[in-house]
């Protein structure tokens, strides 16, 4: 816990189930909750280098940005995903390949 | 003391988020995503970020998790709690990842970082305000507009069209 190897390896891992849940998920909300932990594993970067680095509070800052980001994309996608399943009754991304009705 | 409870928490923030991505019961995955942040937020206490370990908490715990689980509830025809789906191409999905992780456990740890030693703050509250209102004024601004903007659209996109 006192070297950066061990936070960088917390991080890479979340970063590869996060990608592992991106890639096998069809659910959307399941896809959408792969993404989070992807955004999480480059926030736990940010904020291990800017320990790491003498502690100047600027990776602190990115992290916050990120998190406000991540709420965002949350609303965005989730009412993006509501009105699929209103068209189109599934929110399987593989099924869910029309444009237009 | 302090390493076994870094590790415990590692332990669990990676156990749970890898139910998240394995399970297939869906609500049984926001529930473990629930873990996987609180975990994340006992690492951010480990790197002295109490400030983002509070945010952390309110944000992702009091918001996007409810969001999700909303989301869960509003697209499925509701007959029980076990909302189940299959996940598809596990294998290659799997080999992709793994050595994806490989490659970049290996390519982190290789790299020579420009480590330098720092003493613990008190808090780092007021050091956060002061970048956020000094030299990261305009980034601020604009993810506040950001922040309206997905407000507004959200809004609108949910709505239905009448």
């Amino acid at each position: 816990m006192n070297n950066i190897d061990s936070y960088l390896f917390i991080s890479s891992m979340l970063f590869c189930l996060g990608l592992f849940g991106v890639i096998t998920r069809r659910n959307a909300i399941a896809v959408l909750m792969g993404v989070e932990l992807i955004l999480n594993a480059a926030n736990i970067n940010f904020v291990a280098f800017s320990k790491f680095n003498g502690m100047n509070l600027d990776g602190h800052i990115f992290g916050l940005l990120v998190i406000v980001l991540a709420a965002a994309e949350a609303a965005v996608a989730l009412a993006i995903i509501i009105n699929i399943y209103n068209n189109m009754n599934t929110i399987n991304v593989d099924e869910a390949a029309e444009l237009k009705r | 003391m302090a390493e076994i409870v870094f590790w415990t928490i590692a332990a669990l923030t990676i156990m749970s988020a890898a139910f998240v991505v394995l399970n297939s019961q869906l609500i049984y995955s926001a529930v473990a995503l629930l873990f996987t942040l609180f975990g994340v937020a006992g690492i951010y206490v480990f790197l002295w970020a109490d400030f983002i370990a509070g945010i952390q908490i309110l944000v992702y715990v009091g918001g996007i998790l409810v969001l999700v689980i909303f989301g869960i509830m509003l697209t499925n025809k509701i007959k029980s709690v076990r909302i189940s789906h299959k996940s598809m191409q596990q294998g290659v999905g799997g080999v992709v990842s793994f050595w994806f992780f490989i490659f970049l456990f290996i390519a982190l740890t290789k790299a020579p970082w420009a480590i330098s030693d720092a003493v613990e703050p008190i808090g780092t509250v007021r050091g956060i305000g002061v970048l956020l209102l000094t030299d990261y004024l305009l980034p601020f601004e604009i993810i506040s507009l950001l922040l309206l903007g997905a407000l507004i659209g959200a809004a609108v996109l949910s709505r239905g069209e009448s």
